[in-house]
């Protein structure tokens, strides 16, 4: 006899709307079932009725969290359906705010995880600590969040060398809190019981369904594609790939704040390095017929970008998968044979990102089939 | 009547709805409750349960799965309600305003009493809107 747990689109443990259908023998999750899509808005259909400039604007807001690997990719792809490479000191403040977005994204994580297990204090700790690299985020942007520095050939604002000292010293304050939290996670009791031996994702499994990202690396999968497949400097600077073994909540968490103190090893070098010279190039984007793929390691996995241009200056297709997207094959198999008590912990800990993540599916509404349409005929169907 | 006016000027509680947004605004809504900006001070929380809620607060252009959901939430907020639309989504539709799955705006659906304008607007802002809606109450 089972029963039936709904969770959501609005529940305390989501941030984001989705719809969780949990069936459980008592305590035991025995099936589970999602239900996306409230979050689609139709972006890739409207990345082709704007020009490339204008597309800059809509990809940042595909997601707010992860703003900067998103147009970073869009760009990296576009220059490369345009054949042009953007200045070298343009590619270093690429690097520096997509490292600061990761500190920021994984911070977050840190925090939004606390609350999940029920540690509010150390969730106002990690937000706190999360406001100084928004700071420096905003010294170097100009905004909080959307940083609006990409643009297509370079960026738009330049790092000004009065305010290297500050993003040093904001560095070493965070290096220190992350320090603490390493320690915290390696002897606190409340978030040992609740985070070992809970959500486990094997190697075998993780490789199974193409995990991506930190949720792969936890669980000993070694893939990295700022190592993989260097864009941008990441050639050029040195860096650990982090590994976990154990695939639970607690290897994810660890992976992540590991993760933070790679990053603020990126950013040093980076700021230290940093060439002078411009931080932009004209581009002509009326781009002939010509294809590109693009991939960057978010704070989330890999991210992938696939774009058309036919001649014109809008593209003929923008494709986007992002890594939320690859790795909710994996969650069914992190909650079959758990708890109930476990289930917002696990959501949380592959870092679901639903704005990123949602797509629309075509049903007939009597027959209950799912059905695919060409590009001609999407078109066809929208006017 | 003075008496029950006075009382809910103090400590109302938000439920934080994401109609389809970019989670830009939510970031920052969660960052105006956290130890730097502490809109705690004033007695503000987030709630889980719109029967718990005050303030209904809404980011994101309402995208058509949303639509329902949205006036379901505020159908069952008990009274007296307000709602407050953050970022520029709910009030414009933002960079989405021609995507084919939004239906903005917020006060097509339900009544709104403040918006906060910006993409995303900071959480000074969040917190300004918010002390104009209780000084409405």
């Amino acid at each position: 006899m089972t029963f039936i747990v709904p969770i959501g689109p609005q529940h305390p443990a989501l941030k984001e709307p989705a719809f969780f259908r949990f069936e459980v023998k008592g305590e035991e999750i025995a099936d589970v079932d999602i239900r996306f899509g409230y979050v689609h808005r139709g972006i890739e259909e409207a990345l082709q009725r704007r020009d490339y400039k204008h597309d800059v604007y809509l990809i940042e807001r595909i997601c707010g969290i992860c703003n900067v690997v998103h147009t970073t990719t869009y760009c990296q792809a576009i220059e490369q359906l345009a054949g042009v490479e953007p200045p070298e000191r343009a590619k270093y403040i690429r690097v520096i705010i997509l490292e600061l977005e990761r500190i920021h994204s994984h911070l977050l994580w840190l925090g939004i995880a606390a609350h999940q297990i029920g540690f509010n204090t150390l969730f106002m700790l990690a937000w706190r600590d999360r406001e100084r690299v928004m700071d420096l985020r905003e010294i170097i942007s100009g905004n909080r969040v959307t940083s609006a520095t990409n643009t297509i050939g370079g960026v738009r604002r330049d790092v000004k060398p009065e305010h290297v000292p500050t993003i040093l010293r904001g560095l070493d304050e965070l290096e220190h809190s992350t320090k603490y939290y390493i320690d915290l996670f390696n002897s606190d009791r409340t978030i040992l019981a609740r985070c070992t031996n809970v959500g486990i994702l094997t190697k075998d499994d993780a490789r199974k369904f193409c995990a991506v990202g930190p949720l792969a690396r936890a669980s000993g999968v070694d893939t990295d594609i700022r190592r993989d497949h260097p864009y941008a400097i990441y050639d050029k600077l040195s860096f650990n790939v982090i590994t976990e073994r154990e695939g639970d909540v607690w290897a994810k968490s660890m992976v992540r704040l590991r993760e933070i103190l790679e990053a603020i090893h990126i950013v040093r070098q980076a700021v230290k390095e940093m060439p002078i010279g411009p931080i932009r190039i004209k581009v002509n984007l009326e781009i002939p017929r010509n294809e590109a793929i693009e991939r960057t390691e978010a704070p989330r996995g890999e991210l992938f970008y696939y774009a058309l241009s036919n001649g014109t200056d809008s593209p003929e297709r923008v494709h986007v998968r992002t890594p939320t997207c690859a790795n909710f094959a994996s969650i069914k198999r992190m909650f079959l044979g758990g708890t109930v008590a476990e289930i917002p912990i696990v959501i949380w800990s592959i870092d679901p990102c639903f704005a990123c993540n949602d797509r629309v599916a075509l049903v007939d509404s009597h027959t209950g089939k799912t059905f695919n349409l060409s590009l001609k005929e999407l078109r066809k169907w929208r006017h | 009547m003075g008496l029950i006016r006075l009382c809910r000027k103090k400590s109302p509680w938000l439920i934080h709805f994401n109609t389809g947004g970019c989670a830009g605004c939510d970031i920052e809504l969660v960052a105006a409750l956290t130890p730097r900006y502490d809109l705690e001070r004033f007695g503000i929380q987030l709630r889980g349960s719109p029967r718990h809620a005050d303030i209904l607060v809404v980011t994101g252009p309402i995208t058509r799965q949303a639509k329902d959901r949205i006036i379901r939430i505020y159908e069952q907020m008990p009274e007296p309600k307000s709602v407050i639309a953050i970022g520029s989504c709910p009030a414009s539709g933002s960079v989405y305003h021609d995507c084919y799955n939004v239906v903005w705006p917020l006060d097509k659906h339900v009544p709104v009493s403040a918006y906060v304008p910006g993409c995303p607007p900071k959480p000074e802002a969040m917190i300004y809107g918010i002390l104009k809606v209780l000084g409405k109450v």
